[in-house]
């Protein structure tokens, strides 16, 4: 079947299988930056932005994008070099397999959240699993990151 | 020492671009038109197959290849991923007759696309004998179900291995007269403590592709910490040159010793050699739950006799551990249980260390971060607590009355190695004390020990544990670095070192650059390609900062004299002349330019190539020491709690890289509080892994964080580069034990199994009303 969405601002026109999902559609058109880890929607990995909101590409089947707007880390690069400003600042980088997808969650924090607490912070990114980092300069890269932009 | 890059902080040199989504793991380099390898798994957890007919799925469109255990080679060996002789049984085939757990390796398939692939896994038709499991490790031993009952299965040297009797690999030290000892004392604690399975989690499922390139050889991209295992192991497993096999490690999605060894390669590899055709094969999550590894469960049977005044006299650990299906690591990971442990209490008369490693039917256990040492200590720590409290000693007094301090030493290092003998060696930097001390006032021991009250039925309590690891295994591990200048003079630096995502590439880089009085972003770093980087075991046995870092480290010092030798030769004038400082080369009133000298080096005259490699094994493996120490709140009514705050001092000599190093060390912790809390790998009562997603497994999410504070002792371990050991593994040891301990102090009621969970805290208060 066909689909058509606008990816990162582009039209496009994909030929998939019927019960493809939409992370493997991004990955099999080389838009690498959407990773895959848990296929069941639970890790965040997938995270991409589904008209400005956060999904879970995994999960999702490619179809139910028809007519819709998808932004993969690929079309925020200016907004996610500047993310990752705040990670190198605090060390929180560390193997960044969940990293693509946690930079979209934060935008898309940004975005939905004035003055957020601590709390919502966390409440926000808590679908978006790290085994590596220990969360604690995640969360502070967050906040500055936030803090920044208010 | 005044160092201008080494202990700065220094941002990684890969987090922006990866953060940024450039193809930078395994996958994202795989061929697009890659074939497509799956793996049919075993639905018993044993069994024996006694029919397998692959006809109908070989003749489904779109499948290129079907192999079964009679289409591989039968050749025994470990995927363990270790160095050779591995210390590991070789009792694994790539494929075969029997299955020893739901998810073993039964078939694989190659498709050209994922629905076909799974369409072909249905299609093949499998007759099994199904066998009676073992599934309880205690009776594992002498059981009259067999797990290899197969032939040309071996040691490769002695390690106690026992198939017959379903015994791995088993291990016995004695120094002293331990029974004597205990005789004599005034106290003898007698504990049993379980530590549950636990998996890795890392966020990249583990993954491979293959390619036969125009040399016609094979290239294999995996995401494995041990690349040039993976090479040796192919090599060996489908008896082909090893000249012929390429191994390219891109950047790994965490590892945690999980991908210490080999799993996808071998499927890749048969398929791309028998279709000519690139073919990947990425694990589902499941799969990497199901069919990978966990930590090996243990049984520690820990006894400590003691004098009325705190004097600790003996120390025996008895201990039982479960390595699955396969004997991975079973050996090593044992021993560490000892030998990373023991030592902290180093002032002992006697000592005794000794067990059994088992089979079971379960999923294979194998490397995993604390590797041992985190079961160890929770046993060690918690019954270091429970005589704390038959002595009425602060528990902190009774550690710093026997535990190790600087200068000293433990015979045990001598005894136990990983599988072999040991080294002998004294602790030049240990600065337990320190930590300890400092731990205390950072959590705010003396106001809070062992509770206070926090409302009608909430408690807030402290817990603590010590804990040590190593540096690398000496005279084992060796680590390779290469260092090419180029024109305008930046450097190339090619490691074998293995960067998993724990940052190794930057401190390398960090050390190299230090070294040569450069920046970070003039020295280029790459890892790992066996093709083109220097040899290294990989990432394992917190070796990279101290056995890399060492190798990297000589190969800078060796380009730098190299610099200066051209610098001599062009500018007239005798080496010692020579002052550089990392651009320009001054003697008496001449000057050059490093970018000069090194444009007229491959430009202009006397026209060479420089370039330096070095490599290092260690003589000794310098211990990192920590102090963890944890405050709860703990509801007594229902057993739940909160971690409030963990506070980490920690002594790894100087840190290369200090945020970095934090990050190992938090990264650590809030494992080891997972596995403290609330992580368990659970199995049905016919062996089918319950816990197979991260729905039914969880991890700690930054919800589960409060509060860590993480500090270094002031430390410089001679041998070290820049002063530095190892601190990928020390993190996690200690939260199991302050855990229990804090849960002790709250409520009396001591969790001697691992998780700790409410429910058992709450049966526990329950018994004693």
């Amino acid at each position: 079947m066909k689909v058509n969405f606008n990816l990162n601002g582009r039209n496009v026109s994909y030929d998939i299988p019927p019960g493809e999902y939409l992370a493997d559609t991004l990955r099999n058109h080389s838009f690498l930056s959407v990773k895959k880890a848990c296929d069941e929607a639970v890790c965040g990995a997938c995270t991409v932005l589904l008209d400005g909101r956060p999904i879970l590409s995994c999960s999702f089947l490619s179809a139910r994008v028809e007519g819709r707007n998808v932004t993969t880390v690929e079309a925020v690069q200016d907004d996610v070099d500047e993310i990752s400003n705040f990670f190198s600042d605090e060390g929180a980088d560390q193997c960044g397999f969940c990293n693509t997808g946690l930079a979209l969650t934060i935008l898309a924090l940004r975005k939905e959240l004035k003055n957020p607490t601590d709390e919502d912070i966390k409440h926000f990114v808590v679908g978006n699993l790290c085994r590596c980092s220990g969360y604690q300069a995640q969360f502070k890269a967050i906040k500055n990151y936030l803090e920044a932009h208010k | 020492m005044k160092t201008k890059v080494v202990n700065h902080k220094t941002p990684s040199v890969d987090g922006k671009g990866i953060m940024m989504g450039r193809p930078a793991f395994t996958d994202d380099l795989a061929e697009p038109n890659s074939l497509i390898v799956k793996v049919l798994r075993s639905p018993h957890a044993f069994a024996r197959i006694k029919k397998i007919d692959i006809s109908k799925a070989k003749v489904l469109t779109g499948v290129e290849v079907v192999l079964t255990y009679h289409d591989v080679p039968r050749t025994s060996f470990t995927r363990a991923g270790q160095g050779y002789p591995e210390p590991s049984p070789h009792d694994k085939f790539i494929l075969d007759e029997y299955v020893r757990y739901v998810g073993d390796e039964v078939a694989c398939v190659a498709a050209i696309n994922e629905s076909i692939a799974d369409q072909a896994l249905k299609l093949i038709e499998v007759e099994y004998e199904v066998l009676e499991p073992v599934l309880d490790f205690e009776t594992a031993y002498e059981n009259k179900n067999v797990i290899h009952p197969e032939d040309g299965i071996r040691e490769m040297f002695p390690i106690g291995f026992e198939p017959k009797k379903n015994v791995a690999a088993a291990y016995d030290m004695h120094i002293g007269d331990v029974e004597e000892a205990l005789a004599k004392c005034d106290i003898v604690v007698d504990e049993t403590y379980y530590t549950q399975a636990q998996a890795h989690a890392m966020l990249e499922p583990h993954t491979a592709n293959a390619r036969l390139d125009y040399h016609n050889r094979l290239v294999i991209y995996t995401s494995t910490q041990t690349p040039y295992h993976v090479r040796r192991i192919i090599s060996q497993t489908l008896d082909m040159p090893i000249s012929k096999i390429r191994v390219i490690k891109p950047r790994v999605g965490g590892g945690f010793g999980g991908k210490q060894a080999l799993h996808s390669e071998f499927f890749v590899s048969l398929v791309t050699l028998k279709t000519k055709k690139p073919s990947k094969m990425i694990y589902s999550r499941q799969e990497v739950f199901e069919s990978s590894y966990t930590r090996h469960p243990m049984r520690m049977r820990m006894r400590i006799g003691a004098m009325k005044d705190g004097t600790i006299k003996a120390i025996d650990s008895d201990s039982l551990s479960d390595t699955g299906a396969y004997g991975e690591h079973a050996l090593t990971v044992f021993m560490i249980t000892g030998s990373k442990v023991l030592p902290l209490y180093n002032k002992v008369d006697a000592v005794h260390f000794g067990g059994r490693v088992v089979y079971t039917n379960h999923v294979s256990a194998g490397a995993f971060r604390g590797y041992g040492a985190i079961q160890g200590n929770f046993a060690l720590e918690s019954a270091i607590d429970v005589l704390a409290k038959k002595l009425s000693i602060d528990p902190l007094e009774l550690r710093r009355k026997n535990m190790m301090d600087e200068g000293e030493t433990s015979p045990i290092f001598a005894i136990m190695g990983e599988g072999t003998e040991g080294t002998a060696m004294d602790m030049d930097t240990c600065k337990l004390r320190y930590c300890l001390d400092r731990g205390a006032e950072l959590i705010g021991w003396k106001d809070k020990y062992p509770f206070v009250k926090a409302g009608p039925h909430k408690v807030r309590a402290v817990g603590m544990a010590i804990a040590m690891q190593g540096s690398g295994i000496p005279y084992i591990d060796m680590a390779a670095a290469t260092i090419k200048l180029n024109d305008d003079g930046f450097y190339n630096l090619t490691v074998g070192a293995t960067d998993i995502g724990q940052g190794s590439d930057t401190v390398i880089t960090q050390i190299v650059a230090e070294a040569l009085m450069t920046t970070v972003d003039k020295v280029i770093i790459y890892s790992s390609d066996t093709d083109l980087t220097p040899f290294d075991v990989g990432a394992y046995a917190s070796s990279t900062t101290y056995v890399s870092g060492n190798a990297a480290l000589k190969a800078a010092l060796k380009m730098k004299g190299m610099l200066i030798k051209e610098a001599a030769n062009y500018l007239k004038v005798k080496e010692e002349e020579i002052v550089f400082d990392g651009e320009k080369f001054f003697a008496k009133d001449k000057v050059l330019t490093l970018s000069d000298m090194a444009n007229r080096l491959y430009y202009n005259d006397n026209q060479h190539q420089l370039s330096a490699t070095e490599s290092y094994v260690g003589h000794k493996s310098p211990p990192p020491f920590m102090a963890g120490y944890v405050e709860i709140e703990l509801d007594t009514e229902t057993g739940e709690y909160d971690i409030l705050h963990y506070v980490s001092v920690v002594d790894c000599g100087v840190t290369i890289n200090p945020m970095l190093a934090r990050g190992q060390v938090e990264g650590g912790i809030v494992q080891g509080l997972g596995m403290a809390c609330f992580e368990d790998v659970k199995y049905s009562n016919r062996g089918k892994l319950n816990s197979n997603s991260f729905l039914y497994y969880k991890i700690p999410t930054m919800l589960d964080v409060k509060k860590l504070t993480t500090e270094f002792a002031e430390s410089y371990e001679e041998s070290g580069p820049y002063g530095a050991k190892s601190v990928g593994e020390i993190g996690i040891d200690t939260p199991p034990a302050a855990i229990a301990n804090a849960v002790a102090n709250a409520t009396g009621v001591r969790i001697n199994n691992l998780p700790v969970t409410p429910e058992k805290i709450f049966q526990g208060l329950n018994k004693r009303k």
